[in-house]
């Protein structure tokens, strides 16, 4: 492998130019580049909803937007940043760049599906926000019955279109990665040799195949009754609103899953990286991510606790909450572990996922108290589930994403980031997360309730605290933005293999070739191997086939 | 562009090794795909039994709604499209082609047949104004039903509704895979588009052996309103 970026290679950024050659592409490389700049959009726009929502929250009183615009900007943040930016974030970016690389494939197994998902994203994307921007909805991303199908005077069914038609688009990525994971390995690439990201890949595509299409039509049931003033749900027509929020969180409790697995996954390749170890208890992180995609299916109920349903199912779905954060749990000592005794070197990736660690055990732990009957009861919809959901979310699946740019930007343009700016950045998003996010743990357990924009006068203290957090935290967004963006004309070409890393994706060159390797590698060692610090390459991976050899 | 793709075969996709990868590949994926149309009917299927064991009478009373004799008709008919295609699927692995486009077309006689008379119980239904919402009248004996029995027919317009529109793609997918055949582009080496069309007729003649018995057969031996 050469270490040297020779000036007129040709790799999948050169091989050819024009807006056809991108719009028509069928490299997942190609189609991982289109997705990322699609989701950064979204994110800015839920980002938006998000800052005007702080700002609103400043003072007790309404005194920047109506309590019904303020609806719609809650709704609009969820329903953009869940269904636009986190559930495909990392799948449909760092996912269809590095799954067909990790395994030593030439591409995804249906290259034409990738690229039309992307479209079929696209149109939902466009959609929603359409909705969003002209007239919006107010029903929260939650579309709860009754009031979204008898009451809500806004615009819930191009949204709810919208939403069914991102689940296509989930859904083929998800059909793509198991397909590709099971039948494309270059030769040598046994399951226990795949790298821990492409097992979290695994496990996700399992959670998006079964959980999406009941989302699907619990949706399309919604949309029926809207429309035609048919009773699925509404008591007034015979319906009951308890099965909607059954089908809801059938999905969308895995959903949960869907966007902290990924962020798992890169989890478990930075970790290893910067620490310059073998991730500890290999099998254990691997089975754990299995694990989350199993129980995630039978928790979905913790949702409803106080919405009516048995007390023997919430006590069941609350001992299965509990349980579903042993795998969680095994994960994130396995983690730490991997970094007792590790030559750690804090380079931005590292950073994002050291900050990882610490915001995903918070949140995970405030998880417990809501799988709790009691205090749950106390704790529904107040701040305390905002802050909760937040910390996993945003502290754990932004942290991971963003370290995952920042980690594979060199392979993915050829370019290397910044050092300075970028951990800049993450100490800044580290600071001003936890400044917007511990208040609204300590003003919903004081009682404060989630969606409501005006309070009493005495959580004001918090909740600017909260808005001074969150603006310290927009800062920190904004900044790669600008310094990723620069560093693709000024920063300096990234060798094949820029941390000492290990994994396929770095014995191929930076940027890879269309193809993603000259030659079909054929794998013989396991995914974690690592000799001295990140200037020091580890041992190749893989041998190559004989030119015009049989392949396989 | 590797010096692989100029050995490769037509057929084969360029990140494909060998043609029984792309064939188990693409079988895959679409036993894949079925698993999500599995989940996706789930939904039906679950507010149909929730809804079935708390309205019961009313169930009973709906499915006595439904023409049995026409039921029972189309049930034969799509298992004999089903046969059909099996029977295509063979024909392309034996490289019979004239047996390929026959069976085919066979294929969709039957499945057309299926949504015309679907169609003729759509139309008894509006005329004796069993379809949910504004034109829904209650004529039998419990009047306290009437909300129940609508929502029994709802779940069978969605239900129904929701498989016909699987029949329509279905039948749009193996006329395309019958222009192709006749075309000569399927052989005993290349395949696979037939059988993953096969895959997906199936299913969805599956679904319709589920929906048969829930829809047309509940309750039959109890009398109305017993």
């Amino acid at each position: 492998m050469a270490t040297i970026t020779l000036p007129r290679r040709e790799h999948y950024l050169n091989i050819s130019y024009g807006v056809r050659s991108w719009l028509l592409t069928t490299d997942h490389k190609r189609i991982a580049i289109l997705y990322l700049i699609t989701v950064t959009i979204a994110f800015a726009l839920g980002g938006l909803a998000a800052t005007l929502i702080r700002l609103e929250l400043l003072t007790p009183e309404a005194n920047l937007v109506s309590s019904d615009d303020y609806n719609k900007l809650f709704t609009a943040h969820g329903v953009v940043m869940i269904f636009f930016f986190l559930i495909p974030a990392i799948p449909a970016v760092l996912g269809n760049f590095l799954v067909p690389i990790m395994i030593g494939a030439r591409d995804l197994a249906f290259p034409r599906l990738n690229l039309m998902s992307w479209y079929v994203f696209v149109i939902a994307v466009g959609l929603g926000i359409y909705a969003l921007l002209t007239g919006g909805v107010d029903t929260g991303w939650t579309f709860y019955t009754p009031y979204s199908t008898s009451w809500a005077n806004t615009r819930v069914v191009p949204v709810l279109i919208a939403g069914f038609i991102a689940g296509f688009s989930s859904i083929m990525t998800a059909v793509n990665f198991i397909v590709t994971i099971h039948k494309m390995r270059a030769p040598g690439m046994t399951w226990f040799r795949l790298p821990l990201f492409i097992w979290s890949m695994y496990a996700t595509s399992l959670v998006i195949i079964l959980a999406t299409p009941v989302l699907g039509i619990a949706l399309m049931m919604l949309l029926v009754e809207r429309v035609l003033r048919v009773g699925f749900f509404d008591p007034a027509l015979g319906g009951d609103p308890l099965l909607f929020q059954h089908l809801f969180w059938f999905y969308s409790h895995p959903a949960v899953y869907i966007m902290i697995l990924p962020g798992m996954a890169v989890q478990s390749e930075l970790i290893a990286n910067f620490s310059r170890k073998s991730i500890f208890g290999y099998k254990f992180v691997a089975f754990a991510s299995v694990g989350i995609a199993v129980f995630g299916f039978l928790v979905w109920g913790h949702h409803m606790f106080v919405s009516g349903q048995s007390v023997h199912a919430g006590l069941m779905f609350s001992i299965l909450s509990f349980l579903v954060a042993i795998p969680s749990a095994v994960k994130v000592f396995n983690w730490t572990a991997t970094l007792y005794k590790g030559s750690i070197s804090l380079q931005t990736p590292m950073l994002y996922a050291i900050g990882f660690i610490g915001l995903f055990t918070i949140g995970g732990l405030t998880g417990l108290f809501l799988a709790s009957l009691a205090t749950d009861v106390h704790l529904t919809d107040t701040y305390f589930i905002v802050a909760h959901f937040h910390y996993v979310m945003v502290g754990a699946t932004v942290m991971a994403y963003l370290g995952g740019i920042h980690y594979w930007w060199p392979k993915m343009t050829g370019r290397m980031y910044p050092e300075g700016p970028a951990r800049a950045s993450a100490l800044l998003i580290f600071i001003g997360f936890a400044l917007t996010f511990v208040p609204q743990f300590i003003l919903g357990y004081l009682g404060m309730p989630r969606r409501y924009h005006v309070y009493v006068p005495e959580f004001q203290v918090l909740n600017v605290m909260s808005t001074a957090g969150a603006s310290v935290l927009a800062l920190g967004y904004a900044l790669p933005v600008f310094y990723l963006l620069a560093s693709l004309w000024t920063g300096k070409s990234a060798p094949a293999n820029p941390w000492g890393a290990s994994g396929l994706e770095w014995e191929t060159s930076s940027p890879p070739p269309t193809f993603n390797f000259e030659r079909t590698p054929v794998v013989v060692a396991g995914p974690y191997y690592f000799r001295g610090p990140i200037t020091e390459q580890p041992p190749a991976k893989t041998t190559v086939q004989e030119p015009g050899g049989e392949v396989h | 562009m590797s010096e692989q793709t100029l050995h490769h075969p037509a057929n084969l996709g360029h990140h494909f090794d060998t043609l029984d990868q792309q064939h188990s590949a693409n079988v895959l994926g679409m036993w894949v795909f079925l698993a999500t149309e599995v989940l996706l009917f789930g939904g039906l299927f679950l507010a149909y039994f929730v809804y079935r064991t708390v309205y019961h009478d009313a169930f009973v009373e709906g499915s006595h709604h439904h023409n049995i004799v026409l039921g029972a008709t189309n049930t034969a008919i799509l298992i004999v499209s089903s046969l059909m295609m099996a029977l295509a699927v063979r024909s392309a692995q034996t490289n019979n082609r004239r047996a390929l486009v026959l069976f085919l077309a066979l294929t969709m006689v039957f499945g057309l047949s299926f949504l015309g008379i679907k169609a003729v119980e759509y139309k008894e239904a509006f005329d004796t104004h069993q379809v949910p919402g504004a034109l829904f009248q209650y004529e039998g004996e419990r009047p306290e039903l009437a909300r129940q029995v609508e929502m029994f027919s709802l779940l069978y317009f969605a239900m129904t509704g929701t498989h016909a529109i699987h029949m329509l793609i279905g039948l749009s997918i193996v006329g395309f895979i019958l222009y192709r055949s006749w075309r000569g582009k399927y052989n005993a080496a290349y395949y696979t588009p037939v059988e993953l069309g096969g895959l997906y007729w199936h299913f969805i003649d599956i679904i319709w052996v589920f929906l048969f018995p829930l829809l047309y057969l509940y309750g039959r031996h109890v009398a109305v309103g017993g």
